[in-house]
């Protein structure tokens, strides 16, 4: 499959497009369907076609595992420091609307950055558990 | 005052924060230093909430500012308080132990990444202790089973059947959590909330009403799985007996304490009042059980010669008198049911403990063969073990003697003499599997010598704290008996 033409030059061209698409369902969650959630899986599956393509290694250095390792931590810390953040402007947990003047501004600008984090994580998640199963060798 | 107003959503939040910063750690010992560090600043807030509710007698944390019922709020009373300083305290002692034993027995690698997975488990325990919402509940109940379950699956570096151990508590816990969800489900669709305090209310108007029983009679079933009820406990023993001790200790301690917590809640809460079943469940099915429990943990226990194994059948025993005193159904019962959650949280951590420093000691399992006079090669350990043995019992001076005291208390007030005779006749029995341990390690010769020369300080230490408040709790107990008797009054009302 990997020799094939055909395969590489389609997840070639399909690549950016999977990545844009991502990022549209990650910052149009608010107004139409989407989220963190369906952009992290939706992201993770440009990389893993990659990897299917080219191959498991490939795909490992275009996204070391510390880097995946790093993003899956990042994001919960962008969730539950929003969260912090509101404490330490006066509110209760994720209480987003100290974060802007008009409320409904802040609560805007609050669910952003905590589907940020939702698709930071989803995303490193995602790609960790196909490198680990793809990469699994069993025991003697 | 940032901290004080916010303690019930920090005390999930910090645990689960740095576990994701743990993760990242390069070093094992930054990353126990920092998640020893976080247990102390949740044991810290812990301490502080207790104060707190002794003033307030009650506390609701609204996230977000979503005020209840739409929101997900937090509540915070006499029943649960003590839970949440029980599981901040345990924490910190685990932890501690957690430095020299889990680093033995897992590889060095693995270690921060340990770290992170012990922090959320520790974050999802107070989730559970504090949630007042019935579906957040399910969500902690999923985060505290997978983080369980990969702690469990790491004594596989010491014996692979922890890996069965931990696919068969996934599979179980699976079942039991869709039975939850299965519940709150139909109880949604019968009250359209979520909120625990708004559901009571709400069922109060509804009167009888068969969708919210199907719904508790399956949250009961998933809950009593989660709590390791007898007879369906079976994910148990395994599970405790080849995890890490580090975690063993931890698990045994309170992770199967806050969902018999939950449990009563559901009970006395919210369904006493609503339908005459709860009386009918109590007495028809949980006290036979919890009889059967208290016999079958207890003999089986008897004929078992791996230790660790031994003490998780025995935890089954000992779920077994909780679930007893609840099913007495009255004032005094749900006190000793909860006295007995914080005693026994103390005596089988402590157990735990002990048992891992032994089989560090010789280097395999311990079991009754390869024990054989370790209590003489090990004696500071074995006095705390021995101790601690003695509280399991219930020997007076000991906090286990508190527990059933209030135990036998609660029955007498029920005038059923039968019932004195089989908890009296089940202590007589846990002596027996204590004594047989204590013959094979104190009275026979040791046949082996120590893999390493000493016990080490910092794993006996945690031990000894244990057993220091199991004493404490044994002489000055008025504050144990008092907040059993403020979980029942919040539970069902002062009587």
């Amino acid at each position: 499959m990997r020799d094939n033409p055909v395969f590489k030059i389609v997840s070639k061209i399909l690549f950016g497009p999977i990545i844009i698409y991502g990022l549209y369902v990650q910052f149009h969650g608010d107004y139409g369907p989407g989220g963190g959630f369906q952009a992290g899986v939706i992201v993770a599956a440009a990389f893993i076609l990659y990897s299917m393509i080219y191959g498991l290694e490939e795909g490992r250095k275009l996204m070391p595992d510390w880097i995946i390792r790093s993003v899956m931590a990042l994001g919960v810390l962008v969730f539950g420091g929003t969260g912090i953040a509101s404490i330490l402007l006066g509110a209760n947990y994720l209480d987003y609307s100290p974060f802007a003047y008009k409320i409904y501004k802040a609560q805007h600008l609050g669910i952003i950055i905590v589907e940020l984090g939702v698709g930071l994580t989803v995303f490193a998640v995602m790609l960790g558990l196909f490198n680990a199963f793809a990469g699994f060798k069993p025991h003697k | 005052m940032l901290i004080l107003d916010n303690i019930p959503a920090l005390l999930v939040a910090i645990p689960l924060l740095a576990s994701a910063v743990v993760s990242l750690l390069p070093s094992a010992r930054i990353a126990w230093g920092f998640a020893f560090f976080t247990t102390l600043i949740c044991l810290y807030m812990a301490v502080e909430l207790v104060g707190i509710i002794s003033s307030t007698q009650a506390l609701s944390y609204a996230f977000g500012g979503w005020e209840p019922p739409w929101g997900i709020v937090f509540v915070l009373d006499s029943a649960n308080v003590y839970l949440v300083l029980l599981v901040a305290f345990v924490s910190v002692i685990a932890t501690l132990y957690a430095y020299t034993m889990l680093a033995r027995e897992i590889a060095v690698e693995d270690l921060p990444k340990a770290y992170a997975v012990w922090l959320l488990a520790i974050a999802s325990l107070f989730g559970l202790a504090m949630t007042g919402d019935a579906f957040n509940l399910f969500v902690f109940l999923e985060i505290s089973a997978l983080s369980s379950i990969t702690l469990i699956a790491l004594g596989a570096g010491q014996d692979r059947r922890a890996l069965l151990a931990a696919y068969n508590y996934l599979i179980i816990g699976a079942i039991g959590a869709t039975f939850y969800v299965i519940g709150v489900g139909y109880l949604y669709a019968a009250t359209g909330s979520l909120n625990l305090i708004d559901i009571t209310d709400r069922l109060n108007e509804l009167g009888t009403n068969q969708a919210a029983i199907t719904g508790l009679a399956f949250m009961l079933a998933g809950i009593m799985v989660k709590a390791g009820v007898f007879p369906v406990h079976i994910w148990l023993p395994a599970a405790y007996s080849f995890a890490p001790s580090a975690v063993s200790s931890l698990l045994a301690a309170v992770a199967t304490k806050v969902a018999i917590y939950y449990f009563a809640r559901l009970l006395f809460g919210i369904f006493i009042d609503i339908t005459q079943l709860v009386d009918f469940f109590l007495l028809y099915i949980l006290m036979p059980v919890s009889v059967l429990a208290i016999f079958y943990g207890t003999i089986a226990a008897i004929y078992q010669s791996d230790f660790k194994r031994l003490f998780a059948l025995s935890s089954i025993a000992q779920i077994g008198y909780i679930t007893f005193a609840f099913s007495l159904n009255s004032h005094s019962g749900i006190s000793a049911g909860f006295i007995h959650i914080i005693n026994h949280a103390l005596i089988k951590g402590a157990l735990f403990m002990a048992v891992g420093i032994f089989a560090l000691g010789i280097g395999s399992r311990a079991t009754m063969s390869s024990m054989q006079g370790v209590g003489r090669q090990m004696p500071i350990t074995f006095a705390g073990f021995v101790l601690a043995g003695l509280a399991l019992i219930g020997v007076p001076l000991t906090a286990g003697f508190i527990s059933k005291l209030y135990l036998f208390k609660a029955i007498f007030e029920t005038g059923n003499g039968f019932y004195v005779a089989l908890i009296a006749l089940s202590s007589v029995l846990s002596v027996l599997y204590l004594w047989k341990i204590f013959e094979v390690m104190w009275l026979k010769e040791p046949v082996q010598p120590l893999k390493s020369d000493k016990e080490p300080a910092s794993a006996y230490l945690p031990v000894w704290l244990m057993v220091g408040v199991i004493m404490i709790f044994g002489v000055y107990s008025g504050e144990v008996i008092s907040s059993g008797i403020g979980a029942a009054n919040a539970l069902i009302g002062a009587r």
